[in-house]
Parts: C-alpha cells; structure tokens; sequence
C-alpha cells in the first residue's frame, strides 16, 4: 500500500477476506469435518462389532423372541418373533400415552381454570396442587405411585364399588361391554344421526345469517343423538351385554383390566403432566386482553357466550402450541416406564430384546426412529396449526 | 340557618355484610350457588386427605431407632398408611447424600458444598462487587477446583473411583456438570441456527431436532450401550463419563434453543448498528449480541437447570447409584421391605426443596430482567 500510494485502492477485497468465498470454505470444511467424523464413527463401529462378533442387519426382527410379555394389546407368547415384540411394546406405549393425554388435558384444564377461579379455595388448592407435583421428578412421582399400587389390598379382600369396580393388588377391574349381533346396526344409526346433526348445525347457522332467527340446535341435537340411535338399539333387541369382573379362586375374571404397572404410570404422568398444561391454560386466559371480555359484556353477550365464543378461540392461539409439546413430553416420558417394568418399546424393545439379541445399533435406531417419526410429525402439523391460526394482520 | 349550625351526621358504619372477613367469605367462597358448593366440596376433601397426611408424615410416624421394630406394631406387622417409617431414612442418610463415598474422605464433597453455598450466595446478595467475575469463576473454575478435590489423584489427594460417587451428591454433579458444558456447546448451535451459510444452518437444526425428538431415557441407554462401539479400540469410558456424554449431547440442544430465543429477542437495530461499526462476526456476536442475549435468557437457563436436574434422576436406569438408585435398593433389603414409599416420599421433598427454589429464583430474576429491550 505504502509504495504505490498514487493508484486508488482496489475497492474489491482479497479473496480470502471475501464472505461469499469465506461462507463456501466454512461450509465446506464443516461438511469434510462431518463426513470424516461419520466415517470414523461408522468403521469404529464395524470394526469393534466384528470383533465382539455382534451380528448386523434387521435378519433378528424374523426369529423367535422366547420371552413372555406382562401385557399385550394383541396376541402375542414366547413364540413369536421379535419384530413382534416391536409391535407390542409400541402398541403398549401409544396406549399409556394416549390414555395420559386425555386424563391430563381434563386435569390440566380443570386445574388451569380452577388457578383463576373466584373461589379463593379452589384457587388455592389448584396452586398447590401445581406446585407441588411439577417440581417433582417424574420417575419419583411413578416409582411412588408404584409402591402404593403394590401395597393395595389382595384380590381376595378387593375395593370395591358395587358389583361393577374393583382395585387390588393385580390391577383395576371394570365392566367390559360385549358387542352382540346386530350392533352394527346400533352403529349405523349413531352415524347417520350424527351426519344429520352436521347437516342441521349448518342450517342453522345459514337460517341465523339470513334472517337473525335462532334455533335451538343444542337440544335438537341432542335429541337426534340420543333418540335415534336409542330407538334403533331397542328394535335390535339391546344387542349389547356386559362382561362382569367376579372372584374366581384367587383373581378376577371376566370384564377388562388394568395391570398395576399401567395404573400407577398412568397416574404418574397424568399427575405431572397436568400440572404442566394447567400453566399453560392459565397462561392463555390471561392472555386474553381484558378488554375482550369486557367489550363482549358491552355487546350484550351472556358470560357463557363470551367464553365461547371471545375468550376461547384467543386463548386457544395461545394453548394449542405448548399443548402440543406437552402430549409430546408425556409420550417421550412414557419411555420411564421401564423403571417399574411396564412393557412399553423401551422396556421391552430396548430392554429385553437388546439384552437377548445383543444388537444395540439396530434397536437403538429403531427405538429413536419412532420417538424421532412421532415428534417430526407432531412439529409439522404443529407448524401447519400456527399458521392457520396465525393473526391475520392488517 | 346559617351554614355553622350545619352539623353532618356522622357516618353510619357500612353494612354488616360489606366489611371485614365477612364481606371476605361473600366474595371469595360464597359468591354464588355454584360456588358455595365447590367450596363445600372442597373442604370436605381437604378434611378428609389433610389431617390423615399430617398424621402418617408426621404424628404418628416413627422417627427414633435404628432397626425395623422401630416401624412395627407390638405384634410385628408393619404399620402401612398408619405412620411413615423415616428410621429407613436415618439410618441410610450418608449413602443418600454421599453414594458410596469413603467416610473419611467425605471431607472433599463437604468443602466443594461449602464453596458452592458461598459463591451462590455472593451471586444472591445485592451489592457484592465483581459479580461478573464471580459468576465467571462458579461457572469456569470451581468446576475444575470441584473435580480435583472430590476426584483427587493430584496434590496428595488420595483417588476416589467414580464408582463409589453417588446419592445427592452424584446427583448434583451431574446436573451441574451437564449445564456448564452443554452451554458453549448450545451457544455455538444456537448461533450455527440463526447463520446465513444453509449448510450450517441445516446441520444444526438437524442435530437440535434430533436430541430433541428422543426421550433421555433412549439417549442415556445409547451413551452406555453404543458408545464403546463407536470409539476406536481401547478408549475406556467408564460409566460416568459416557453418562455425562449422553446428558451433554442432549442438553445442549436444549439449551441451543433456549440461547435462540435470546438471540431473536435482540431488536435488529442492535445487529445493523454493529454491522454499520464493520464489526467482524465474531466480535459483532462476542462484544454486541452475546452479552445481552445470554443476560435475557438467564431464566430459561436456570428453568432448564431446573429440568436438568430432575432428569438426572433416570441415570439410575443404566446403573449409576444416585439419590434414587440407593432409595430403591434399599427398599429392596429384606429387612426394610416395604417401607419403599418413604424413601420416594424423602427423595421428592429433597428435589421439590431444589427445584422450588430455583423456580423462585428464576422468577424473581425474569422481574428483575424484564426492564429494557421493550418496545
């Protein structure tokens, strides 16, 4: 620079000081630095695999597993395959989460509305109650649980209410309903009442567009709903018994059942889990602007009108996404019910089968593979929400 | 009549039912049917569970002793949903908080504790000077300070295999260990997310959205399963250290998107006004962006602290002996079977103490923070 001080400056920088040219060779250098370390990775891991003689590739999934499992949604003894211990123990986990995710949303948005309550007691026990069970470890709150569900008295001196319920030390016992011939028909009328209440909202809301009249929909549909397929149940002759737990020898038989492992795992994450989405619809409520309510009151709206149709569909904008990584969370957190030995994937895919098989990569993979599908799939349609709902701006 | 023979009367009292706890219980618990009756409901449930819990936890629980006989009737049956057994906990307590930790080593641990409460609380205190570097050092070298006095091996000290680490200790290693770590790491990505070369982006988003979407659980059980198979021949890892491995690699996604949302919530003024300084990147994010995104996402660091921390407590599932692990095999103990319960309930207080607190604190902090960059 200092020699040739009379020709301007180039205005074009040196090739290495260039950020497009810079960007390039980052990128480029992070791509070999990726590719060296899966490389690595990958040929550690053949190496060391032949060398324990571990056996690669999915040829396992096709033999016989031999080991029993506590609990199956579908048949299943020690003759089947391991893929098929794959099924069940995924079958086993959709179940407890599914069934956590309801019993935790009605908790959580009892106890969300209950927090802002005006009832000062229900208000409090709703903040305890939150309180106290988030700052719990999960897997405390369900080896706990656990503990006690072992320590309820025997089949023999069962909890009972009336004939139809029962808890005990092996599980809890209910009525199980038994479809008979014809229900179908039962069914397909519930369906065609149900079509005709579709078709009867949208009039309704047409003939209230067109000239301000309202209809009462509510109860006519109700009525629809429970007149028509009613009707039809008893024309078929009531083809519907009920299966009823009762004492033979030592356990219960008959009716459907739930094994302690399940009940004090789901009473664990509903627990947990509902403190978690009380916040979050405690949070949406608020915030909603008060001055929403109080412009709805203004146009004469009842209060059940203005919840219904102002404060909900706002703060819903608000709930619906944590809400969503919330049933997330709790089917990600059913995976701790190999603590106490519940047979979801993790415990009996990952657990037994990995301990027997010995082949840790496969079934890793696999396992992770379907926690991966189901959050990738659960943040796309998360995505796809956010944008529906999206405030429309000016 | 002229105005000075005007006397006011004096004011009537308001009405019996406007004022006081009266006027209270109108509008809190009484204010309409519907509301008198969930407050009924719920005073009868509260009387029915309260007194019974105090009464299992504390009244009629065994507090003194040293053997199983302490916990039973005369007739030797074990008193279940009568009284709480705590002399299960007593007489395990140093393994709850040191594992299997020499009892005459157990000195180290107790300094590290003591140094740990003392830095927190100068962080804690209003007017402590050089806070920031205080902050530094908790965060950089008592870790090391830590390591060296509860692993020894240098200066004398003798060696304690990580084996015999355990209980609350382990635990709040752990924890510690996985957030001081996973933050470079999650900063690093959280800035690899928000940079404009694609490719760079693209692979952190990939590695965030994969630790993400798998439960811990599947993550701990790849560090100790998979792990010696991906490393050459002859690196040994022993448990704790592949535990930490599994923890860090899934924290600091975490904690990536924690620092994210710090990184969006500084207005673009402040990145343009850098930018028109000819700041290079680097000292554009270490002088400019940094410093006042990780000051706002102190909270959520803590929060995830928070879960961190109750999440250690499924290393137990691959065999490492924390809080938990001890709980359980003792509960296992033929001589104290049955008495399970009370070391859960004991290892849910312990953690609601921590987690409550922290909680607080990150609450109190957010008030605190919550002054500038609104616009």
């Amino acid at each position: 620079m200092v020699e040739n001080s009379n020709t301007p400056p180039s205005t074009k920088p040196p090739w290495h000081r260039d950020p497009i040219i810079r960007g390039y060779i980052y990128q480029t250098l992070l791509i070999a630095a990726v590719i060296a370390f899966g490389y690595f990775i990958f040929n550690n891991t053949l190496y060391n695999m032949e060398k324990r003689n571990i056996k690669t590739g999915f040829e396992f999934l096709s033999s016989e597993a031999g080991f029993g499992i506590l609990f199956s949604l579908i048949e299943y003894d020690e003759s089947f395959s391991y893929g098929r211990t794959f099924v069940v123990g995924l079958l086993n986990t959709i179940l407890v989460s599914g069934l956590g995710i309801v019993f935790a949303t009605l908790l959580g948005f009892i106890m969300g509305i209950a927090r802002l309550s005006p009832n000062w007691i229900v208000a409090q026990v709703a903040k305890y109650y939150v309180e106290i069970f988030r700052n719990i470890p999960l897997l405390i709150q369900i080896l706990f649980w656990y503990s006690i569900v072992v320590k309820l008295p025997s089949a023999r001196k069962s909890l009972a209410v009336g004939d139809w319920l029962f808890l005990n030390n092996r599980g809890f016992y209910i009525p199980a309903p038994v479809f008979e011939e014809g229900f179908g028909i039962v069914l397909g009328a519930l369906l065609v009442s149900i079509i005709a209440v579709y078709l009867l909202t949208k009039w309704a809301k047409r003939q209230q567009e067109a000239t301000g009249e309202q209809f009462p929909t509510f109860y006519v549909s109700l009525g629809i709903l429970i007149f028509v397929p009613g009707l039809v149940f008893f024309i078929a002759g009531s083809p519907l018994s009920w299966s009823m737990p009762a004492l033979k020898g030592f356990n219960f038989r008959g009716g459907a059942s739930m094994i302690p492992e399940l009940m004090a795992l789901l009473i664990a994450l509903t627990v947990y889990t509902g403190t978690f989405i009380a916040e979050t619809v405690r949070a949406g409520i608020q915030a909603v602007d008060h001055g929403q309510s109080e412009a709805a009151h203004a146009l004469g709206l009842r209060q059940g009108l203005t919840i219904r149709l102002i404060i909900m569909p706002q703060a819903l904008r608000v709930i619906i996404p944590p809400l969503t990584s919330q049933y997330l969370n709790l089917t990600k957190n059913s995976s701790l019910a190999t603590a106490i030995g519940y047979p979801d994937l993790v415990a009996v895919f990952a657990g037994t089968t990995l301990n027997q098989t010995g082949q840790a990569v496969e079934i890793i993979g696999m396992t992770m593979a379907v926690y991966l599908s189901l959050s990738l799939t659960i943040s796309v349609f998360m995505n796809w929400y956010n944008k529906k709902i999206a405030l429309v701006e000016r | 009549m002229s105005a000075a023979d005007f006397k006011p009367h004096p004011d009537l009292p308001p009405p019996k039912f406007q004022t006081g706890w009266v006027k209270w219980l109108r509008d809190n618990l009484f204010s309409s049917p519907f509301n008198t009756f969930l407050t009924i409901v719920s005073v009868y449930l509260l009387y029915l569970s309260l007194p019974w819990v105090l009464q299992w936890a504390i009244f009629e629980a065994s507090w003194t002793g040293t053997t199983r006989a302490a916990c039973e009737t005369a007739d030797g049956q074990p008193r279940y949903g009568i009284g709480a057994c705590w002399v299960f906990i007593s007489v395990r307590f140093n393994q709850i908080i040191y594992g299997f930790y020499p009892p005459e080593l157990q000195w180290r641990p107790n300094v590290v504790a003591i140094l740990l409460i003392g830095l927190l609380t100068a962080l804690l205190l209003k007017g402590v000077k050089y806070k920031q570097w205080i902050g530094a050092f908790t965060l950089i070298g008592f870790p090391i300070i830590a390591g060296i006095l509860i692993h020894g091996g240098i200066f004398g000290l003798e060696v304690v295999e990580t084996d015999r680490w355990g209980g609350l200790m382990l635990t709040l290693i752990l924890s510690w260990v996985g957030i001081v770590a996973s933050l470079p790491i999650g900063t690093v990505l959280a800035l690899g997310r928000r940079s404009q070369m694609p490719i760079v982006r693209t692979c952190s988003i990939v590695y965030i959205e994969f630790w993400r979407g798998v439960p811990l659980i599947t993550v701990l059980f790849m560090a100790s399963v998979m792990l010696p198979l991906f490393l050459p021949e002859g690196t040994e890892f022993d448990k704790l250290m592949r535990c930490f491995i599994g923890i860090v690699l899934f924290q600091s996604a975490y904690m990536a998107e924690v620092v994210r949302g710090g990184l969006q919530a500084i207005p673009k003024g402040q990145y343009e006004a850098a930018d028109a300084l000819g700041l290079s990147y680097w000292k554009k994010m270490g002088l400019i962006i940094l410093p006042q995104a990780l000051k706002i996402v102190i909270p959520g660091i803590v929060n995830t602290f928070i879960a961190l921390f109750k999440d250690t407590t499924l290393v137990y599932i691959v065999g490492l002996i924390e809080m938990l692990h001890i709980l359980q095999v003792a509960g296992r103990d033929s001589e104290w079977i049955g008495f399970d319960t009370e070391g859960y309930v004991f290892a849910a207080v312990m953690f609601w103490i921590f987690c409550f607190f922290m909680s607080h604190y990150s609450q109190n902090l957010e008030k605190k923070l919550h002054t500038g960059h609104k616009r």
